[in-house]
């Protein structure tokens, strides 16, 4: 039976987001090659997740249970990932592509000697192979791929699926994974979170970004203002970037990070190729620039022509007063 | 203190990319290529490291005839010796090039291996892992700060909202990413000096391997297209920023059901 075997990765106790996003498009993979839908989880609280794997679809749940597994090394989560792989030989194993996902993956892969698509933002199983699509060139250009091999591995973009719960899915069954740690060359010395509690772009639904029409560092506030009261992620242009006016953390584009969320907000951003490529594939976008020629326009699904130092102040009035209601 | 660098070649980030008439490749007629932007940043820190602790700076690509020039270019800057595996690197998959890059290193004194984060274009941020794992070497990956010590290394990953500093023993596989350091420019002496280095070409059955070890794709393009080009949507004035503003958030409510 062809399975199809989830990676996924755990915050705070629960599926990450985009976790439950590959769990999703598996699903919808397994109803066509007919075979089962399992997650597998690593750690030593990994079987608690089989309620929450469940409600997304999957039927087991692989459980390698080690504490040597509680923070990420790529070596023994490999070797884990590995191990589960050889238990419940998949068809296809996904993961979502996250900091994690997209280190492992490429291991593991020439581990088992099989091909990797990174990054996709559509799967679908078609002749007995898996088929995803890519956006490469800077979203010049969309790549359809073929993966061969068993199993086939692919790394799913953030927000590209949706996270769709199973109507009476009930919790997974918990198969454990016999495990014995190896011995790694790397180790994590610490974890360093600069600003708590902030949420960050890779996986955010709504992202408000800013660009150089800012002018000074302290005038980010208007962009966090916003961010803050519609609950969204802050984003920034590479100018604002190099300039020094925010970390690099925030940076959308080519040389920052891909993201496509729900709604984008771009302002005083002039849409160079560069950022596009980081932002075009958002479901929507709006843009607020003085100039109404910005090349950013040309994405914009509502552009504003205007000042950003006074239409973003009275929006998050707005944002406010709708969140009020 | 060894390294190696592995660079690829890649179409400039301004380029018009125009898809071949086989539908699956890219139309080469025409286009820049560069040095792929974050190999530079790979480079610059071997670069740094031999300054610091001597040792030589090793530059190898897998690639077409045309690849020979960002080898150059590497010298230019300071690396001190290149390998040139000559071959249709487009026809092989991540995992055929991590085998031939593998190969290479195998034959040249590396403490440690450099590599981008990603190629810019092709975006996969696949080789680099895969041939850490050929070699049986520790990774770190998208390193922003790196220091290394006795046989080991201290790297800074950047990871979602957060920063993880790890520790690995040599040789290791570092994936570079922007803020690494700043690359420099090629000097004109460095440019006439690198003149002068040999650039060591081989094929790919030198190293050993057979075609289908490099050539066999797991992962293979199907098709290519141009997404449909977006229009652009409703342009509003904001001369009235409260006006605008409530357009605003009657898009985001009505559109994309945020809020
Ligand atoms: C290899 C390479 C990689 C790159 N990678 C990236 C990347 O990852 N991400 C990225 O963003 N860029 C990247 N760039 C840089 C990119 O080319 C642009 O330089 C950059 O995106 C410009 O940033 P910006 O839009 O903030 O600034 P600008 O282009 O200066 O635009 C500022 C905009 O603000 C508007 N403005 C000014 N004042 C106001 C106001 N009061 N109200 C409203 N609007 C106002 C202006 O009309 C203008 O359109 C890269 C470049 C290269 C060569
Ligand atoms: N053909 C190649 N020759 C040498 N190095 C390469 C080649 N392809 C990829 N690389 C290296 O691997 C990195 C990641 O590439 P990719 O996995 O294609 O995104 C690049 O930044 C290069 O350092």
């Amino acid at each position: 039976m062809p399975g199809i075997l989830v990676f996924c990765e755990t915050k705070d106790g629960k599926l990450k987001k985009v976790s439950r996003e590959a769990l999703s498009i598996g699903r919808k993979l397994a109803e066509k090659t007919g075979g089962d839908l399992a997650a597998v989880v690593v750690g030593s609280q990994a079987a608690s997740l089989a309620a929450d794997a469940g409600h997304y679809g999957a039927k087991k749940l692989y459980a390698v249970e080690s504490a040597a597994l509680d923070s990420y090394t790529t070596g023994q989560t490999t070797a884990a990932v590995k191990q589960a792989v050889d238990d419940f030989k998949p068809s296809v194993l996904l993961m979502g592509g996250t900091s994690n996902g997209r280190d492992l993956a490429p291991r593991l892969a020439a581990r088992l000697g099989v091909g990797v698509a990174s990054d996709v933002d559509q799967l679908d199983w078609t002749d007995g192979k898996l088929r995803a699509r890519r956006s490469i060139y800077s979203g010049k250009v969309f790549g359809r791929v073929e993966i061969s091999g068993t199993p086939a591995i692919a790394t799913t973009r953030p927000n590209a699926f949706s996270a769709e719960v199973v109507a009476g899915g009930g919790a997974a069954d918990v198969v454990k994974v016999s495990f014995t740690p190896v011995e790694v060359k790397s180790k994590l010395l610490e974890t360093k979170t600069p600003e708590a509690g902030e949420l960050t772009i890779a996986e955010a639904d709504i992202i408000v970004s800013g660009g150089r029409g800012l002018k000074e560092a302290q005038n980010f506030s208007y962009i966090r203002d916003l961010a803050h009261a519609i609950g969204g992620a802050v984003g920034a242009s590479r100018a604002t970037v190099d300039a020094g006016w925010i970390d690099h953390q925030h940076q959308v584009g080519q040389t920052g990070r891909v993201v496509s969320p729900n709604v984008y907000i771009a302002a005083g951003i002039s849409g160079a190729i560069q950022h596009l490529a980081g932002m075009s594939s958002s479901k929507h976008i709006i843009a607020i620039n003085k100039d109404p020629e910005a090349p950013i326009f040309r994405v914009a699904d509502l552009g504003v022509v205007g000042d950003l130092f006074t239409i973003l102040p009275a929006l998050t009035e707005e944002v406010k007063k709708a969140k009020a209601h | 203190m060894n390294s190696v660098v592995c660079i690829s070649q890649v179409p400039d980030t301004e380029s018009r990319i125009k898809i071949a008439a086989d539908g699956k490749h890219i139309d080469e007629a025409g286009l820049k290529f560069i040095v792929s932007p974050y190999d530079e940043f790979a480079l610059e820190e071997a670069i740094r490291l031999k300054e610091g602790k001597g040792g030589d700076v090793t530059v190898v690509t897998f690639g077409p005839d045309r690849s020979a020039q960002a080898l150059r270019e590497c010298l230019a800057r300071g690396a001190t010796k290149a390998m040139h595996i000559k071959g249709d690197s487009v026809d092989a998959d991540s995992l055929g090039v991590a085998r031939v890059l593998a190969a290479a290193i195998r034959t040249l004194p590396h403490d440690i291996v450099f590599f981008g984060k990603q190629g810019v274009g092709t975006d996969n941020g696949l080789v680099g892992p895969m041939v850490a794992e050929l070699l049986d070497v520790p990774q770190v990956n998208v390193v922003t700060h790196l220091e290394v010590g006795d046989g080991k290394l201290t790297a800074h990953r950047e990871i979602e909202g957060a920063e993880e500093i790890v520790e690995c023993s040599l040789p290791a596989v570092i994936t570079a990413q922007k803020g690494l350091n700043e690359p420099r420019y090629a000097s004109l002496k460095g440019i006439m000096a690198a003149k002068k280095i040999p650039i060591d070409t081989r094929s790919v059955a030198d190293l050993g391997l057979t075609d289908s070890d490099v050539f066999h794709q797991r992962v293979t393009f199907v098709g290519l297209e141009t997404p449909a080009e977006k229009s652009g949507g409703r342009k509003i004035d904001g001369a009235d920023p409260s006006a605008a503003a409530q357009e605003i958030i009657k898009y985001i409510r009505e559109e994309a059901k945020a809020l």
